[in-house]
């Protein structure tokens, strides 16, 4: 199953992120990291996540460490 | 145009050429340079020389360009050396302090000539402040070698990549425009040093081990204090055992004229002419302005009544000597602002005056 | 069963975290170069010249060998690098001002002197570590903290373009401009890196890629500002393109 993984304590919510996903499946999470910065998170209920990589390759933080596609 | 260099015999050659020779034969494998007088036959030799060997040579675009260019072979562990003069070495200071900070062991061959600004290619002494004191930013030392003779000039830049590596600290041959000028005999001996094992350091590439960074970038207060205090620490050890000078007449002399460099030759004559007039005078050459003798001189200050340095410049390493000699007898300056050094007969004139 | 289609490069410092500003492209800039230095299998045997600015922390990211350099130096240590050892992968990351304004000297010479030596080159256009200052790729108009104004020709001059000078060097195999602004221009600003990388790998010559780069903080932007001002307006000013590749020929 197509999914990302999240380094939460790398994200320093720029959310470039979350517009890049072509199925919208990244938001602001409520929770915050230890950079006190409200992170984002994957949310793919529907597994609708399509495994292109667009999000970790506009992350500019290495935040988004692994992506799976399958 | 270059005399042909064969070790254990003696050739008639420039003070200039015996440094590159030297350099050479050090095992020198890397020489950037840009063009000053007087020492530019310095980098004439090593064009061709180094090209023939498989060496690297870079005519580099600029002084500036030219010491970061040895601090980046250094870098790698190998023997690298650039040779500038006076105006020249004021563009190497910030890469000196760098070599310094990432204790890297940079060869520098200093041939002074007059000064401040572009002043003239004469000779001088006038940049022993520029290599013992520092013109770079922060707490740093180089190690600053002083020939006097040709057969020096060679056998101290063989010294000098020595210490560079021994230490892992930039170390500075300081002649000057005579010395790299003139012509003497110099036997060319074997490289009498040890090789020093750089491969704990030196940037190799990280195969099979993680990536060594040499900088001097420390974010934090408390570890420039102790990278500061291990530098002292350093610098204490080349005090204790690489301090060198020579003496002669010392053990009666009621006088001691201080000199290093070229201008210590015509010292060392009006010694002897005092000497024929009944006057106990003596000499002392610093052969290493740093690490500064400051120890046997002070010992001597025991007992000589006076100190009278001489220098081709306006009194500059007479501070040296005031700081060694503490008070326990005066220090007089005799000295020339720029130019060869004053004749014997003159210097001796200056001492009956100065008694 | 899903594959793996990104990770972190092993180029990278494992656990290395970025120290760079929310939405600074630094971070996808050095990503990518990880990512070429394994794709290219160079990681054992490269040699970084880091230069001064928000891109000297790259040793702090990069698990490889990595000389700190004097500001505007880093080509300079290079080639000695490379000299003393003609063996060696040796690149250098340099903000714009390091090798654009105060190692102008040492980039072109590097070039014309055809060394073979790799060059990235971050161009935000301005200095970022000092807090946004006017640099040699402020753009006219440009507002910074020493063009309070913004930069008018007759004040100030013009910005420079990095990659058409660099690639009228002799010594030049490859110079190129990239955009970090989209997806699209990150993945296209990989293969400039690889190519750039690729003619030292071949001994052809100087391979260089000017990276145009978004710096939110001193522009004062969100990070999608930022990267709408890369596009709308240092691209405008900044074509990104290949501007020499020998290997065309």
């Amino acid at each position: 199953m197509s999914h990302i993984v999240i380094d939460e304590n790398r994200c320093k919510a720029c959310y470039l992120c979350i517009k890049e996903c072509p199925k919208n499946l990244i938001k602001v999470s409520d929770k915050t990291n230890n950079l006190g910065a409200n992170i984002v998170e994957f949310c793919d209920p529907e597994h609708k996540c399509i495994g292109c990589a667009m999000c970790a390759t506009r992350c500019p933080d290495l935040a988004i460490t692994e992506v799976y596609r399958g | 145009m270059v005399a042909e260099c064969v070790e254990n015999k003696k050739v008639l050659i420039k003070g200039n050429f015996a440094i590159a020779q030297a350099a050479i034969n050090a095992g020198c494998e890397c020489y950037f340079g840009y063009p000053i007088t007087p020492q530019s036959e310095i980098g004439e030799f090593m064009s061709g020389k180094m090209q023939e060997l498989g060496r690297a040579y870079v005519s580099a675009e600029s002084e500036l360009a030219a010491i970061n260019m040895v601090l980046g072979a250094c870098s790698t562990g190998v023997k690298a050396m650039s040779s500038s003069s006076s105006c020249a070495v004021a563009l190497m200071q910030e890469a000196l302090s760098y070599a310094t900070a990432d204790e890297l062991p940079v060869v520098l061959v200093s041939v002074m000539r007059g000064g401040p600004g572009l002043g003239n290619i004469y000779p001088s002494q006038g940049d022993y402040f520029q290599s013992t004191k520092g013109g770079g930013n922060g707490d740093y030392k180089l190690i600053v070698l002083a020939p006097s003779t040709v057969q020096e000039c060679a056998d101290l830049t063989y010294k000098a990549f020595y210490l560079a590596q021994k230490y892992k600290n930039p170390t500075v041959l300081l002649a000057d425009g005579l010395l790299g000028q003139m012509m003497e005999p110099v036997e060319f001996k074997p490289y009498p040093y040890p090789e020093i094992d750089n491969s704990s350091w030196a940037l190799t590439g990280a195969k099979g081990r993680d990536g060594r960074i040499i900088r001097s970038y420390a974010p934090l207060a408390d570890n420039q204090c102790e990278f500061l205090e291990k530098l002292y620490e350093k610098y204490r050890k080349i005090e204790e055992n690489e301090t060198e000078w020579e003496e002669i007449g010392t053990e009666d002399a009621d006088i001691v004229l201080v000199s290093f460099g070229s201008t210590s030759r015509n010292v060392k004559t009006a010694a002897k002419l005092c000497r024929q007039k009944g006057l106990k005078v003596g000499v002392f050459r610093p052969i290493t302005l740093f690490p500064f003798p400051n120890k046997r001189l002070n010992e001597l200050a025991d007992r000589v009544k006076k100190f009278i340095t001489v220098e081709v410049n306006m009194g500059q390493m007479v501070n040296d000597v005031k700081l060694a000699v503490n008070g326990k007898a005066p220090v007089e300056l005799i000295h020339k602002g720029v130019g060869a050094p004053p004749s014997p007969e003159d210097i001796m004139s200056q001492i009956e005056e100065l008694i | 069963m899903a594959t793996q289609v990104f990770k972190i490069a092993d180029t990278f410092r494992k656990d290395a975290k970025y120290t760079f500003c929310p939405g600074c492209d630094h971070g996808v800039a050095i990503r990518l170069v990880a990512e070429v230095l394994d794709e290219l299998g160079l990681r054992d045997n490269a040699i970084v010249a880091a230069a001064i600015g928000c891109s000297v922390t790259i040793y702090d990211f990069l698990n490889i060998d990595a000389l700190e350099s004097p500001h505007g130096r880093a080509m300079a240590e290079a080639t000695g690098i490379k000299r003393a050892r003609p063996d060696k992968f040796v690149f250098t990351y340099q903000g714009d001002g390091d090798f654009a304004s105060i190692g102008l000297a040492e980039s072109m010479h590097a070039a014309l002197r055809g060394e073979k030596l790799s060059a990235i080159c971050i161009n935000n256009t301005t200095y970022g570590m000092t807090g946004g200052q006017l640099g040699p790729t402020t753009l006219v108009g440009q507002v910074t903290t020493t063009s309070p104004t913004g930069r008018n020709l007759e004040y100030y001059g013009y910005p420079i373009k990095i990659a058409e000078h660099i690639a009228l060097c002799d010594g030049t195999a490859f110079s190129a401009r990239v955009s970090l602004d989209t997806v699209a221009n990150i993945r296209k600003a990989k293969q400039a890196i690889k190519k750039a990388f690729e003619v030292q790998m071949k001994g052809l010559g100087f391979g260089f890629v000017e990276i145009l780069s978004s710096c939110p903080t001193n522009w004062r932007m969100t990070p999608e500002q930022a990267h709408d001002r890369v596009r709308n307006e240092m691209m405008e000013v900044f074509k990104p393109g290949i501007y020499k590749d020998i290997t065309e020929n």
